[in-house]
This record gives C-alpha cells, sequence and structure tokens, in this order.
C-alpha cells in the first residue's frame, strides 16, 4: 500500500476491493420454455433474444462495470464519465429485458384485476384506452426502443412513456417500469417482418397482469 | 383572397400553390432485381427492405410535407417545428435508402481505383484501413443507426461517421454521403441474425465503388 508518492489511503483500498468485488451480473433465466409464448413470439425469436442478444448486454455490462471500478480505484474522472454510454446501454438492456421475462407468461393476456385494474380505470378510462395509447406510443418509437406502462410516484398515477434503444425507464424518466414492450426489430422481425402493430397487438394476449400488478403493489408503497 | 381579416398577400398564396404543387417523393426503382445481392443480402430482406420500409419512408414523408405545407400556408409556427420529427425521420429514411441502392451493385466488391483509392490511401492509410475502421463504427452504432464514409467539404478529406436512427448525413454532420451502410435490423437480421458483424463484413463484397467515386467526384468539386 506504500509507494514513493506517499501512503495510500486504507479507506480507499477497502474501497476500491469493496467495488471489485461486487458480483458479476448473470443471464437470468427464463421462466418458461422457449417455445412457451407461441403463437405469440416464436421459439426462434425467444432463443435469440435470451441467449444472445440479453447475454450479450450481461457480459458487455460486467466488462463496462469492471472498468468502471478500475477507474474509480485510480480517480480517473474522465474515463469513469466516458463510460456512462456503455453503461446506460448494457445496463438498460439487462434491467429492461429482466423486466420483460417477467412480464410475459405462458398463461398471460385476459385482464388486469384488482387494484391494478382500479388504477387503470382511474388513470385511463378503461383497460381498452390504456392498451390502445400504450400500442399507439410504442408503434410509434422510431428507430429501436422500449413502450412502458409506468407508474408515476409524485402523481401516484399510471403513465405511459417510450424509450429510445436500451435506455431504462426509471433512470431516464424517473416512473418505475410496470410493463414494457420491446420493439427493437430483433424482438419481432423474423415472425413479424416489418408489421410491427401485429406484433404490440399481439403480445397483450401474452401479457402477465400479476407481475405488472406486483410491480405496481411495490412501487405504490 | 379576401377574408373578414384583411387582404391575402397574393405573394403568399403564390407561395402556398408553389410549395403544394411540389411533386410527391416517390420510391425509387430498385436498379437491380430483389435476388441480386445474394448471397450478401437476401432477396426476401431487400423485398421487405425496398417494398415495404422504404416505401413506408416515402409515404410519410409526402405526408409530413403535407402536413408542413399546409401548416406554411396559415403561418402555424407551432406545427412547423412540430413536424421536424416526422421529416427528419421519413424524409432520412428516404435519402439514405436512395443511396443505399445506388451504393450496392450485383457487380460490385474489389477495391476501389482511381481518385478514390488515392483519397483512401491519403487518408486512412491503406483501403484495408479504412474497411476496418469503417466496420468498427458500423457495428458499434447502438440501436438502429447507419455507418458511413463521408466527404469533409472544408477539410477535404474523406471521413467516417454513424448517425442514429434515419438522421441523414449531410443534414447531421456536414459531411457529404458516399458509402452508407444501414444497420438496422431489418438490413439483415432475417439472414444474419444477431450477428451484425458478418453483415458489415460482407456488404463490402457488393459494394459499387464506381458510385462512391462518382459522389466523390460531385462532392470535390
Amino acid at each position: 500500500m506504500l509507494s514513493s508518492r506517499g501512503l495510500v489511503s486504507l479507506a480507499r483500498v477497502r474501497q476500491g476491493l469493496k467495488v471489485l468485488a461486487c458480483e458479476k451480473h448473470t443471464l437470468p433465466d427464463l421462466p418458461y420454455d422457449y417455445n412457451a409464448l407461441e403463437p405469440v413470439i416464436s421459439a426462434e425469436i425467444m432463443q435469440l433474444h435470451h441467449s444472445k442478444h440479453h447475454a450479450t448486454y450481461v457480459t458487455n455490462l460486467n466488462v463496462a462495470e469492471e472498468k468502471l471500478a478500475e477507474a474509480q480505484a485510480k480517480n480517473d474522472v474522465s474515463t469513469i464519465i466516458s463510460l456512462a454510454p456503455a453503461l446506460r446501454f448494457n445496463g438498460g438492456g439487462h434491467l429492461n429485458h429482466s423486466i420483460f421475462w417477467q412480464n410475459l407468461s405462458p398463461n398471460g393476456g385476459g385482464e388486469p384485476t384488482g387494484a391494478l385494474l382500479e388504477a387503470i380505470k382511474r388513470d385511463f378510462g378503461s383497460f381498452e384506452n390504456m392498451k390502445n395509447q400504450l400500442s399507439a406510443s410504442t408503434v410509434a418509437v422510431q428507430g429501436s426502443g422500449w413502450g412502458w406502462l409506468g407508474y408515476n410516484k409524485q402523481s401516484k398515477r399510471l403513465q405511459i412513456a417510450a424509450c429510445p434503444n436500451q435506455d431504462p425507464l426509471e433512470a431516464t424518466t424517473g416512473l418505475s417500469p410496470l410493463f414494457g414492450i420491446d420493439v427493437w426489430e430483433h424482438a419481432y422481425y423474423l415472425q413479424y417482418k416489418n408489421v410491427r402493430p401485429d406484433y404490440v397487438k399481439a403480445i397483450f394476449n401474452k401479457a402477465n397482469w400479476a407481475d405488472v400488478a406486483e410491480r405496481f403493489a411495490k412501487a405504490s408503497k
């Protein structure tokens, strides 16, 4: 810990070790088989989407976080700042997809119930209205991105938002993510080609409203 | 031309008519058959890319320009401003793809020659260096976008750039577009899946260096 420049503070060393010892992120298992969301999302898409795309975000997030820890240990502010895009892209990709797999279920579809349905009626008038608005916002994403049903903790209201690329909802808008629709072309192209509206329409048939209700309950505490 | 609010200037009317009478944009024909770029780009991709994606940009650009003309006629500045994203997205999409189809050829590939090759050697050291740098920038695009070899009229040098979504090169960076590589997933996913680097590597085999050379010649006048 000593160097020709003087003592290195032990606190700094501990901090460095603690940061470096953080566990790496791992690809979460899918809660169902790759073919479980058919016919809404094909097994081929699910396999590529989970084992290639999401896996790559996890790998690259770990790389970025390792570089971040190194930069922090060296107090290299410039590098810390320059890592932001990689952290946002890969960290967002990991966050978003981790939610996505839970937001969907082979037994999904139908309509929400209970407190979630009440909130939807209160903030959108009806479940149908919410679906229409969320679909429109999601289809309208220019390029790659996600459509979201989120919860605004300040106003205590449900709110629809769209984010570009892998920008994560909460860090970007402050909204708590409840239900997300991935409209990167890799999420649907092999099956729906350019007809994004058909994919967005169909995905509600696998929406796991129980999971969305749980997220809503947690966010509204 | 008279109204209860007073005379409408004839100049304004003429301007409105002239704007409204502008020819609509049309989808340019592909200079070759849909299967002509195989095995680098499949016929299926070419057909969807040209007849669906590019066609949609043309349609929506015409809609946006019609709305623009109406807003100009009414002097509705707010609407004029609000149309900017639609014009950038669809106008950019039309510009970019119109260049793209010409940038590729069934007889493409090999190496550039003449003034283009000299400029490449001068600004990149070698054709190989250019390919490597352009490939790296293109593969690195986060989300949807394009990699470009462009010409900087100020510095009189070739330059590599990447643009997000359909942002057109010249309006965004000032660089004159010479050769573009579309890395929206629809450009390659049906064939290359998530392996964008393979697509970017392969596309040089259909690069129409004669077209690129022509663009450089025009730009460097």
